[in-house]
């Protein structure tokens, strides 16, 4: 996995990448609602559908923030494509975002 | 003091106890149940042992399993460091007893796209508490916690949120912490706890290193503000709880024999009041040892346990040395009445052979301990004053009722009370042991300089060494001893 993987980073920037994106949530509190939406419209348009949200709520699964050491919410994780990244709060800061999670607009 | 309610109606802040031996003394009782209290301190004092032996006694001794939210080691990391003092958190991992959660907080600036805020390390510290039904709650440390969090607004009301949080879910918890330059802490974080903030530290002076402990703030209890010592060896932190030197211990009426029948003569015919404390000082060669050595010799011979503190010669050495007078003390050994522990005196600060004494004394209990000699400790450096250790020593002693000989090396030519200043206002009974030579032959004496409460003799007799043991020998017309010992206050003794 990790000799494809650096294969794919050095490559991934000319390539269209197909992302997966999770992002952490405590109930859904504003916060978290806002994330969401501002994830969702995000994605639509710099991904063009070459994404996938999965969206965990820790009040559920609390045993999952282990994994993925979170500890502030909202936390967004790109768990593809590699290396992973994570970023903090609501995602209202949309450059933020972009330079945090290193999206490569999809054109 | 203002007229306070009697002790019987005065409620009690609720404590839970720590385990850690001497701590649960000092705090009265233990930490704050159901609250917050911060342990901070320098790299390397101990903070995040004092917190792991707080959950592992908890977890073992006490029932309560705890959860550890580690914010510097991996859970591998800190089960290997902990193993060699017999913790073994992996066995109580699995006994559900202990949990312990790694939390890595990414120090490379993550990225804030807007606001947020900290339930995620909320969530994690819930489901390990409600998991193993944790009582009590270790965060070690804050430091990395905070060093990760970028928002000092969002840091500083979650981390109030979080202490909240601990207290309404009535565990009792530590928070570790490092130490500041001009505050307690680098954050500051003693303002948010409000309960209990206790302070070790850890320095070396002049190559001997040196731990302390110190009870910053415990509100609702009235605690000493001194500094304790206190040490860390195999077995974990053992703190000394210095006694309230409050001169309350009870004087004991029965006697132990000195072991040697002559010297009891000169003592009413019964030796030592038991619970006291000699000390019997003299040039090189003297006897000292000797003396120690017949003591503990008719000690065990009844059945007494003994505590042999040397600290320059070893074990084996005093041994071959007393059967070169006739004492066969390796019998004693080997039935377990006598123990010997030997140090060299430069091989620890004076807090850390008090620390060692204490712990050794409580362990086992004995009812004779013997220090020999305390010439190194009265002259080894170090910032703590030598005079209040043996102060707190002897108190000590006392309280348990144990009956303490310690011998002093003191210097030909030298009044013999400079040497033992600092020492001898603490002893009931003072033997002083000298060399001389009237008309050419040598010879040995004694004295009894004082014995508090009874008619001593304060006739000289020669002391006569030899295979067959010690012995006193004549009354002494012309000793050498009286006539230049100046005891302060004291008449001097008649020829």
């Amino acid at each position: 996995m990790k000799k494809s993987s650096a294969k794919k980073r050095q490559s991934g920037t000319s390539r269209s990448n197909f992302y997966i994106l999770r992002l952490y949530i405590a109930g859904q509190t504003p916060n978290s609602v806002t994330a969401i939406a501002n994830l969702k419209k995000l994605c639509e348009d710099k991904l063009q559908g070459k994404y996938r949200i999965e969206v965990v709520d820790l009040l559920e699964k609390p045993q999952l923030a282990k994994g993925d050491q979170i500890i502030a919410i909202p936390t967004l994780v790109r768990r593809l494509p590699p290396p992973v990244k994570k970023i903090i709060g609501n995602l209202s800061r949309t450059e933020s975002v972009i330079v945090g999670l290193d999206l490569q607009p999809v054109r | 003091m203002p007229r306070a309610k009697p002790k019987s109606v005065r409620p009690s802040l609720a404590k839970t106890p720590t385990g850690i031996q001497g701590l649960d003394e000092v705090t009265g009782g233990g930490l704050p149940k159901g609250r917050v209290s911060l342990v901070c301190g320098n790299a390397g004092c101990g903070k995040s042992l004092l917190a792991m032996q707080f959950l592992v006694d908890g977890a073992v001794r006490y029932g309560e399993p705890g959860v550890c939210l580690n914010f510097e080691e991996t859970e591998a990391k800190l089960t290997a460091n902990v193993a060699s003092l017999g913790f073994d958190l992996r066995e109580l991992s699995k006994r559900r007893k202990l949990s312990i959660d790694y939390v890595l907080v990414d120090r490379n600036q993550i990225s804030e796209t807007g606001e947020y805020n900290l339930d995620g390390l909320f969530i994690r510290l819930a489901h390990a508490v409600k998991t193993i039904k944790a009582k009590r709650v270790v965060l070690d440390s804050v430091q990395a916690l905070l060093a990760g969090v970028a928002d000092s607004a969002i840091l500083r009301s979650e981390l109030q949120r979080l202490f909240r949080w601990l207290e309404d879910h009535k565990l009792t918890a530590i928070v570790t912490a490092e130490a500041g330059i001009h505050t307690l802490t680098r954050f500051g974080l003693e303002e948010y706890i409000a309960d209990c903030v206790i302070a070790l530290d850890h320095r070396v002076t002049e190559q001997i290193s040196t731990r302390r402990l110190r009870i910053v703030k415990y509100r609702g209890t009235f605690h000493g503000t001194d500094e304790y010592p206190f040490l860390i060896d195999e077995e974990g932190i053992s703190v000394v709880p210095i006694t309230s030197l409050a001169l309350a211990h009870k004087a004991l009426t029965n006697r132990v024999s000195t072991g040697i029948p002559t010297l009891d003569e000169m003592m009413e015919g019964k030796g030592y009041f038991r619970g006291s404390s000699v000390l019997v000082t003299g040039t090189a060669g003297t006897g000292k040892s000797s003396m120690a050595a017949n003591f503990t010799n008719a000690a065990c011979a009844r059945g007494e346990l003994c505590l042999y503190f040397t600290f320059e010669e070893s074990p084996s050495q005093i041994l071959r040395n007393m059967r070169s007078v006739g004492l066969g003390l390796e019998r004693w050994v080997k039935n377990r009445l006598l123990h010997f522990n030997a140090m060299r005196p430069t091989s620890t600060g004076l807090e850390g052979h008090l620390a060692a004494i204490h712990k050794l004394i409580a362990k086992l209990q004995p009812s004779i301990v013997v220090i020999d000699p305390i010439t190194n400790l009265v002259s080894s450096t170090g910032t703590y004053d030598v005079k209040s250790m043996l102060v707190r020593l002897v108190d000590f002693l006392k309280v348990k009722q144990i009956t303490s000989m310690f011998t002093n090396l003191t210097f030909a030519g030298d009044p013999q009370e400079r040497t033992a200043a600092a020492v001898s206002s603490l002893m009931d009974t003072w033997i002083v042991l000298r060399d001389s030579k009237p008309n050419g032959r040598p010879r040995r004496e004694l004295y009894v300089l004082k014995s508090r409460g009874m008619a001593h003799s304060r006739e000289a007799r020669e002391l006569i060494v030899s295979k067959n043991g010690l012995e006193l020998g004549i009354v002494l017309k012309d000793h050498t001893l009286g006539s230049t010992v100046e005891v302060p206050g004291a008449v001097a003794a008649a020829k």
